[in-house]
This record gives structure tokens, C-alpha cells and sequence, in this order.
């Protein structure tokens, strides 16, 4: 690395400063004003829209592999979506699933 | 206001899981980091500031590539794009509390705290503005102080993780735990299967402009199926 150490710190705080901006965006602006309904029917929908697109690369193509499908995560993964639809329960999900993680590593893995 | 101690220690109960999540990432961060040649200021100034370990990884990589520093703010600012989605989505709930209460509560809005208080909301439509504030304080609670810690951890002690272990897959378990919950529509069932099929189909995009493009996809796909299953029942 050859950066000068105000550049570093250009990097830092720059990085830092532009993503309070854009967690405070919206919530900042709109405030309690109300949303026309369109919007907020879209809103509902963020969740489910970034979160499955955001580990979906981490499930199927793990760098820690070099980017190949591997048994030892899809099984973790397919095991914590079943924990979660039979317990209703995320920390019981969590557990389970990094449980089911660390059994498949130390076995097939 | 009496319930608001409860909504508190509610958040922090369902943020406490992430502590397994968020414990080994940002130690790994400190490791690599500093074995990048950043000193312990430098790596502290990226976790207190930043608080993103995506974003943060992407920069650092960047910066052992020496890219240029505006490619380098592009490219770990465009991977937190996602934020200015969650301040909208999060509008909705917490828009009405006091400006400077939503000022503070935007610096700790990361991606467990926002997905754990989105889904309490979602379950439970009757909770009051501070309500929410309360539950959503709890769950950044055991998440961002031992991402401070963590951190300093991974930096000042070095690399005693053991290798081989897949603790790079402790973000996938958590957010699963998270997203299925959340699937008990058929728009919400739509929107995420077109977000996993977006990601897949834009991923030739770079700086990670794929993830936004099959995310806006994805929502406009829930926003008109709703749309079109309440027109139907109500002519």
C-alpha cells in the first residue's frame, strides 16, 4: 500500500461521512411527513429485496473457496432456512445453524 | 413509556445472537487491516467511522491494490448504497421521533440492526414511534460496541483465529434467520426470488451496482403484485 497518511485518512473519513449521509438520507428529509401510498408499497418490500441478493454470492460462490459451490455451506445454509421455518425463532436459527456449520466443517468439510 | 425498558431489552435479546456474527468479522477486519499496513488509529478510524464491514473490506482491498482515492470512495461507497434504502424503508417507523434522536440512531444503522427492527415492525403494527426507537436502540446495543472491540482486537492482538474455520459464513446464517421470517406473502415470496435471480443475472456490474439494480427490481416486483391481489379483492 502507498498512501500518504492524509490520504488514508481522506479514504476514512470520506467513507465514513458519505455513509451517515446515506443512512440518514431519507429518515433525515422525509422526517414524519407522509409517504403517498405508491412509495410506501415499494418501502414494504426493501427488506426482501436487498438482503436475499446480498448472501445469495456468499451461499453459492464462496470466496473462502475460491468461488465454488461447497457442500459444507449450502448444507448450513439449507439446514438454518429449515431451523427457521420450524422453530419461528431467529436466535434459536442462528445457533442451529452455525451448530450445523461447524458439524458439516468438521466432518464432510 | 412504561413499556419502553421493555422494548429495549426486547431489541437486545434478538441483537444479542449477532454478537457470534459480528465478534469474529470485525476481528478479521483488524487482522487484515493492519497486516495491510494500516496502524491501530487508522483501523479504528474505519470501524468507528464507517461501521459497514463490507464497504470497509472493499476499501481496504482497494487500498492494497493502490487504486486511486476517488475510486477507492466510489467503489466502498456504491456497496453502501443499500443505506439510503433502509433510511426510506425506515421513514415510515421512526420518521416522527425528534431530529436529532433519528441524527444518532442513522450512525448505527447497520445491516442487523436495520433487518431485526424491520421485522419486529412488521409483526407488530401497533408499536408507537418510541417503541420502536427503544427496540431498535436495544439491538444496536450488543452490536455496534463489540464491533468497536472487536476490531481493536483483530488489530492489537493479531491473528490468533485459527485458520480454515468458516466463520465467513456466520453473515449468510444470520441473515437468513432474518429474511425467512419475513416471506409470508406472495409478494414478499416474489420479491426475493427476483432479487436472488437479479443478483445472479447482474453480477457483470461493477463496484456491486448489481445487488441495487435487482433490488429496485425486486421491490417494484412486490409493490405491483400487492397491488394487483388488493385490486382483485376490492373491485
Amino acid at each position: 500500500m502507498s498512501f500518504t497518511t492524509t490520504q488514508i485518512w481522506t479514504i476514512i473519513i470520506g467513507l465514513g461521512l458519505g455513509s451517515y449521509l446515506l443512512r440518514l438520507s431519507f429518515l433525515g428529509l422525509i422526517g414524519g411527513r407522509d409517504l403517498p401510498e405508491w412509495v410506501l408499497r415499494h418501502l414494504r418490500y426493501t427488506a426482501v429485496a436487498i438482503m436475499p441478493g446480498m448472501i445469495t454470492p456468499l451461499i453459492l460462490f464462496p470466496q473462502a473457496t475460491g468461488g465454488t459451490l461447497d457442500p459444507v455451506r449450502l448444507g448450513a445454509a439449507l439446514a438454518t432456512i429449515a431451523l427457521s421455518i420450524w422453530t419461528k425463532n431467529a436466535t434459536l436459527t442462528i445457533f442451529g445453524g452455525a451448530a450445523v456449520l461447524f458439524a458439516l466443517h468438521f466432518t464432510i468439510g | 413509556m412504561t413499556t419502553l425498558p421493555r422494548d429495549f431489552w426486547q431489541g437486545f435479546r434478538d441483537g444479542a445472537p449477532f454478537f457470534l456474527v459480528i465478534v469474529p468479522f470485525g476481528a478479521v477486519f483488524g487482522v487484515v487491516a493492519t497486516e495491510a499496513g494500516l496502524n491501530i488509529a487508522q483501523v479504528m478510524g474505519f470501524s468507528v467511522l464507517v461501521i459497514a464491514g463490507a464497504a470497509q473490506f472493499v476499501a481496504l482491498q482497494m487500498m492494497v491494490e493502490n487504486a486511486p482515492v476517488l475510486i477507492v470512495l466510489a467503489a466502498s461507497l456504491a456497496v453502501n448504497l443499500r443505506m439510503a434504502m433502509y433510511s426510506a424503508s425506515l421513514a415510515p417507523h421512526l420518521g416522527q421521533i425528534s431530529w436529532w434522536k433519528r441524527g444518532l440512531i442513522s450512525y448505527v444503522m447497520v445491516d442487523q440492526v436495520y433487518a431485526a427492527s424491520i421485522l419486529r415492525y412488521d409483526q407488530r403494527p401497533e408499536m408507537t414511534p418510541t417503541q420502536k426507537l427503544a427496540y431498535f436502540v436495544g439491538v444496536a446495543a450488543p452490536v455496534v460496541p463489540p464491533w468497536y472491540l472487536a476490531t481493536w482486537a483483530g488489530a492489537a492482538l493479531g491473528t490468533t483465529i485459527p485458520a480454515g474455520l468458516p466463520i465467513d459464513f456466520a453473515v449468510p446464517i444470520t441473515f437468513l434467520a432474518l429474511i425467512v421470517p419475513l416471506l409470508r406473502t406472495l409478494p414478499h415470496v416474489a420479491a426475493a426470488l427476483v432479487s436472488i435471480l437479479g443478483v445472479l443475472v447482474f453480477a457483470f456490474l461493477p463496484f456491486n451496482l448489481g445487488l441495487l439494480v435487482a433490488a429496485v427490481m425486486a421491490m417494484m416486483t412486490g409493490a405491483e403484485i400487492e397491488r394487483r391481489l388488493s385490486a382483485r379483492r376490492a373491485p
